[in-house]
């Protein structure tokens, strides 16, 4: 079904066309002191809303261990292939020694990375987030390329809401398995 | 004629030059920052210089409103690479930005830009040549600068400057002659029967002290308005350039130096169209209508000089705005729109007005 959409017929003065532009010209002139809109970028940002998928990070739970136990689910998820993962077992003395696995190395290429977010979604340790920052520049493509001690420096710490690790150790303490 | 006389004359030549060109940067600064502040922007404000720019309050004010922009805006038109592509016809490709930017400063040798009156009491223009045909010789030189136009287009050998070069050359062959039936009737006021005939510039420039023009012919002033912005090639009547649909129009495929002689040509004539209608309707260096500098008694020597010119900027850089100001208004007229307004509309109105202000000038000069 179409629909037409009346028009007023112009009266005398709009056919003239000289009134209409100074009603512009008014128009135009006004906006010229109006306050500009621009964010002046490099000294001001933008005020990031919550769930931005920035940069992805690892992050170490607030114990100070590194969440991320390598299985290596981001790896096999990532579209663009921008994760290598080289799992590693932590060591015997170490506290959390339990945990057995962790990351030897681990890069994220950020020339590859599409900032999907389907690592961060499908770590079942909480242990990959996308935060805030999303301005990134090197000089070469391996400056681009983010490794464990990087990626860690970006996460930094995040809350815990479970300590799972924390718990299951209390619960095999206790002598059962959970 | 003796040799400094010579001498005075190019130095004069070279001062008044300089002065066009440097107006010419700072319009396109002041196009840049109108148009960000009309649009709700910032516009350029990071150039700074070493020395001014680490001036504490005024050195970083300088360098938000831009002021430095026009240096390094210049820098870059002289050393991008200037690239002439091989299907273009090269002699005529170098000529054409030449031919456009030359008319346009030809034509400010005739346009007086203030007055001084002399020891003898004598009021003269100050201007580089007074010539008795001024207005004439202005048109006739302005109306050259098409061809630049239309020799980018066909030079350039593609399509685009093609279809620019066509729309630009039918747009200013229709308008100029609306143009110049729209100032046949001050050229009547003017030339009264038994006085010597002139089309000196400064001559219609001293018989505003009265009314202006554009107060007692107001049509008149409208329709060389109209004609002025198709002229310059400016919004809403850049069918040349036209942007959205010709890429850049004539100058598509000029880079570097040869479109900055472009560049600048188009200014030139903004400045110039704004000199000239400041000259025929607005009173030139009047600073009131029925108020003359004279009048105020401030008119004599240097001072009056300074003063007549000051006012004559003035009035032009408020016209130089407007130009600004009309281009974040109105929108681009479709090319039939243009030719419908120039040859159905202008055309007629500037004959019918006319042919009024031939009767009642007829009327005032026999009754009165």
């Amino acid at each position: 079904m179409s629909i037409v959409i009346k028009r007023k017929p112009l009266n005398f003065l709009e056919r003239i066309y000289l009134p209409e532009i100074a009603r512009g010209l008014a128009t135009t002139f006004r906006r010229l002191w109006g306050k500009p809109v621009t964010l002046e970028y490099p000294e001001q940002r933008p005020t990031i809303p919550e769930g931005y998928r920035g940069v992805p990070t690892l992050v170490k739970d607030p114990e100070g261990r590194e969440k991320c136990v390598s299985c290596q689910l981001c790896e096999f998820v990532c579209p663009p292939k921008a994760i290598r993962i080289k799992p590693g077992a932590i060591s015997e003395d170490s506290e959390f020694a339990h945990v057995e696995k962790g990351p030897q190395e681990f890069d994220i290429d950020m020339l590859r990375c599409i900032y999907c977010g389907l690592c961060q979604e499908v770590c079942p340790e909480e242990a990959i987030w996308l935060q805030n920052d999303y301005s990134l520049s090197g000089y070469s493509r391996s400056e681009m390329v983010n490794d464990k001690e990087k990626l860690y420096e970006l996460g930094g710490t995040l809350p815990d809401l479970h300590f799972k690790w924390k718990k299951k150790q209390e619960a095999a303490a206790k002598g059962s398995g959970h | 004629m003796d040799i400094n006389f010579i001498i005075l004359k190019f130095v004069y030549a070279a001062i008044v030059v300089s002065v066009i060109m440097g107006l010419c940067s700072y319009a396109v600064l002041a196009e840049r920052k109108i148009s960000s502040w009309i649009q709700g922007r910032v516009g350029p404000n990071r150039t700074s210089l070493p020395l001014i720019g680490s001036i504490p309050v005024l050195g970083p004010f300088l360098t938000r409103l831009g002021v430095f922009q026009p240096i390094p805006d210049g820098l870059k038109f002289l050393f991008k690479e200037d690239v002439v592509p091989g299907h273009v016809n090269k002699f005529y490709f170098i000529m054409a930005p030449v031919i456009s930017l030359v008319p346009a400063l030809t034509t400010v040798v005739v346009v007086p830009f203030g007055r001084i009156v002399t020891d003898a009491g004598e009021v003269v223009p100050l201007v580089l040549a007074n010539v008795n045909v001024g207005l004439l010789f202005l048109f006739a030189i302005s109306s050259l600068s098409v061809y630049g136009i239309v020799l980018a287009g066909w030079s350039s050998n593609s399509k685009y400057p093609f279809l620019g070069g066509i729309r630009a050359s039918a747009q200013m062959i229709s308008y100029e002659l609306a143009m110049g039936v729209s100032i046949l009737p001050i050229l009547m006021w003017v030339n009264n029967p038994g006085l010597e005939g002139t089309m000196n510039l400064f001559d219609i420039a001293q018989a505003q002290n009265g009314f202006w023009f554009a107060m007692w012919m107001p049509l008149s002033a409208i329709i060389f308005l109209v004609c002025l912005f198709a002229e310059t090639n400016r919004l809403p009547f850049d069918m040349a350039e036209s942007e959205t649909e010709l890429v850049s129009g004539f100058h598509t495929e000029y880079s570097s130096f040869k479109f900055g002689l472009f560049f600048v040509g188009e200014y030139a004539h903004m400045v110039i169209g704004s000199c000239v209608f400041t000259l025929l309707f607005l009173g030139s260096w009047n600073p009131l209508p029925f108020v003359t500098i004279d009048m105020l008694g401030w008119g004599a020597g240097y001072i009056g000089a300074a003063l007549s010119v000051a006012i004559f900027l003035g009035k032009m850089c408020g016209l130089m705005f407007f130009f600004m100001w009309i281009r974040w208004t109105l929108p681009r007229f479709r090319y039939d729109q243009v030719m419908k307004l120039g040859w159905k509309i202008l055309l007629p109105l500037s004959i019918a007005n006319l042919i009024a202000y031939v009767f009642i000038i007829y009327y005032l000069d026999t009754s009165l």
